[in-house]
């Protein structure tokens, strides 16, 4: 057992303008600037900047803090191809434009990052890292919904550095990385009966383009479809399917599958417990149960949607 | 890389083609109000007439303080003049976020199109002493269900009055003749309210949330005791035993439920009281008949007083 994070978040309004988010987290390994951003919500042109670190705009999961996710862990494809826990998550900026009008949210954003996080990686300043996204978004009925969204990154990484740096002093080459994602979920929560009952279903399917030394390249695919259930007032149940090939070896592809449980004594802490299945490429399978505890103090924070 | 452009490309076409929107709709004089509840849009369609167009966003029916923050909410308020909010933390959850991406800086806090209406109103239950989640989730400025008593809702519309006019200066005599005609019905409303609950001065009744202070103060009511024990927190059967108990030593046999709450554990404990249970609507649209501010007393006052009469006798 292990309190595998703590989180301090402080959001604030700085002026007329802008608003501060900052996270920080204490885990193991000490503690680090999860998120700290500013962001500039006065702009013309419908456009919204946020400048600091922050979890990049790729997909869904990347964007969720460890607390928010319905699972205890992240997905496989999360793990083998988009930097695990951590995720992309880097020094930045986001500049993002809503298209408006009246029938559907539309939202096109922009990324750069330093290229310093568990996913892209370059000492060359010069190198960065790249993400877009677009988002649509449109009531179904007043209790249902529907969410898709494409994203893209792009940047350099360091990975083979182990192989392809024989000795001191030789510069390791950068590669390249592609991701390109698509991403989709499905919201019902009756407006009458909120309270008792939902139901979110969500799929995510990741495409990795891997430079490698030689001029070679890995082509990973890899994705989760998740459903989560919320049957009586403070529990909900939930399966995940996963599969994603490695990064850096696209024959090699592990698949597994989740049950999860989450009970909530009030709407401040959870206690969940999961099982997960996994059969490894190497032929290797895993069978464990994840346990978790949750729980918020301090002022009441914005739900995540 | 070529799987992904093939995606990528009509993806891309998809989400624009969807984005179209035929031109015309949105050339009009009128002010945009989006307001959090229907019971402000209720009231700034009562001052603002055909000078507004009213969006509201939480549902009658729906529980206020759980509302996602959904983005065609976002499109709502992104194109709002004036965005009137119940404040006093009741929309924490969800308000918020929504401001922060809706790219219109009028309806920020602090900007001139945005409006929390408790700021003139007289709040209850301000908590003194030190807050703790230990008593729940207590909102520390206060019962943001405030507009459940008709002098507040007097004041909320005479605030949405004056920043009308601040945005329209033009309208102002519009305005206030709008406002003058609602304090007139609203007055002659309460007259027959009072008139109505009279007779039940002092009974003592169960809610199940403590949505409902303002209107048991301005009714002359008594809350005796919740089915919550404590705001957000789901009730144990220790609670419901000790609530069980002390219905039947006070003879509270009335228990008020908002529509958003199951009828499950109210109903096993009237069952167990001799009690009724009455869901009565806390805000405009709560239930079919409450289609604006006046008419969602004139429905729960007529369902209180009657369902007083059969358990009290009077």
């Amino acid at each position: 057992m292990q309190l595998t994070e703590a989180e301090a978040s402080f959001q604030a309004i700085v002026d007329p303008y802008a608003k501060a988010d900052f996270f920080l987290s204490a885990g193991p390994d000490g503690v680090e600037v999860e998120e700290g951003y500013i962001t500039f919500t006065s702009l013309p042109k419908n456009l919204l900047l946020k400048v600091g670190k922050m979890r990049a705009q790729f997909g869904k999961v990347n964007t969720l803090h460890t607390h928010q996710m319905p699972t205890v862990d992240r997905p496989l494809v999360t793990e083998n191809l988009v930097g695990g826990e951590e995720g992309l998550s880097d020094a930045g900026m986001s500049l993002s434009y809503l298209l408006h009008n009246p029938v559907i949210f539309v939202e096109a954003t922009g990324e750069v990052y330093t290229g310093d996080s568990d996913v892209f990686q370059s000492n060359e300043r010069s190198k960065l890292n790249y993400v877009g996204r677009l988002r649509a978004y449109r009531d179904i009925t007043e209790s249902s919904n529907i969410d898709v969204g494409t994203s893209f990154a792009f940047g350099p990484t360091d990975v083979g550095l182990d192989e392809t740096t024989p000795g001191e002093g030789i510069e390791a080459p950068v590669l390249d990385k592609r991701l390109f994602g698509i991403d989709a979920t499905f919201r019902y929560r009756p407006l009458r009966r909120a309270i008792y009952q939902r139901l979110n279903l969500r799929t995510e399917l990741i495409w990795s383009r891997q430079e490698l030394p030689a001029d070679l390249h890995a082509n990973s695919f890899g994705m989760y479809a998740l459903g989560e259930y919320q049957f009586a007032r403070r529990w909900y149940f939930g399966a995940r399917y996963d599969r994603s090939a490695r990064t850096l070896d696209d024959t090699l592809t592990d698949t597994g599958g989740s049950l999860f449980l989450t009970f909530w004594p009030t709407e401040f802490s959870q206690i969940r417990g999961q099982y997960r299945y996994t059969s490894y490429a190497e032929g290797i399978t895993g069978n464990e149960f994840l346990f978790q505890f949750n729980f918020s103090i301090g002022a009441h924070g914005a739900h995540i949607f | 890389m070529k799987p992904m452009k093939k995606l990528f490309i009509p993806f891309f076409a998809i989400a624009l083609a969807m984005s179209y929107a035929p031109p015309g709709r949105t050339a009009t004089a009128a002010l945009r109000v989006v307001a959090t509840t229907e019971d402000l849009g209720s009231l700034a369609n009562e001052v603002g007439g055909d000078r507004v167009t009213v969006v509201s966003l939480a549902k009658g029916y729906q529980d206020p303080h759980q509302v996602d923050p959904k983005p065609s909410f976002i499109l709502e308020i992104s194109r709002a003049d004036l965005l009137i909010a119940v404040g006093r933390e009741l929309e924490i959850g969800w308000l918020p976020a929504l401001q922060a991406s809706s790219r219109n800086a009028k309806i920020q806090v602090g900007g001139p199109g945005f409006l929390d209406a408790s700021q003139n109103v007289r709040i209850l239950e301000i908590p003194t002493g030190q807050i703790t989640r230990a008593m729940g989730d207590v909102h520390p400025q206060g019962n943001p269900h405030y507009w459940l008593d008709p002098a507040n809702g007097r004041r909320i519309a005479q605030a949405i009055r004056d920043r009308l006019t601040q945005l329209a200066p033009a309208d102002k005599a519009y305005f206030d003749q709008r406002y003058a005609d609602f304090d007139k019905r609203l007055a002659a409303a309460e007259q027959r309210w009072d008139a109505t609950m009279a007779p039940y001065k002092g009974a003592q009744i169960v809610t199940y949330h403590r949505s409902w202070p303002n209107f048991m103060e301005r009714f002359g009511l008594q809350v005796m005791g919740y089915v919550e024990p404590k705001p957000g927190i789901p009730a144990p059967p220790a609670h419901i035993i000790d609530l069980i108990g002390e219905m039947k030593r006070s003879g509270a046999r009335l228990i008020i439920v908002e529509p958003y709450w199951s009828l499950k554990t109210p109903q096993s404990i009237a069952s167990q009281t001799g009690g009724q249970v009455l869901v009565l609507a806390p805000s405009v649209g709560g239930v079919k008949e409450a289609t604006d501010y006046i008419k969602l007393f004139d429905y729960d006052v007529s369902q209180l007083a009657s369902a007083l009469k059969q358990t009290s006798g009077k």
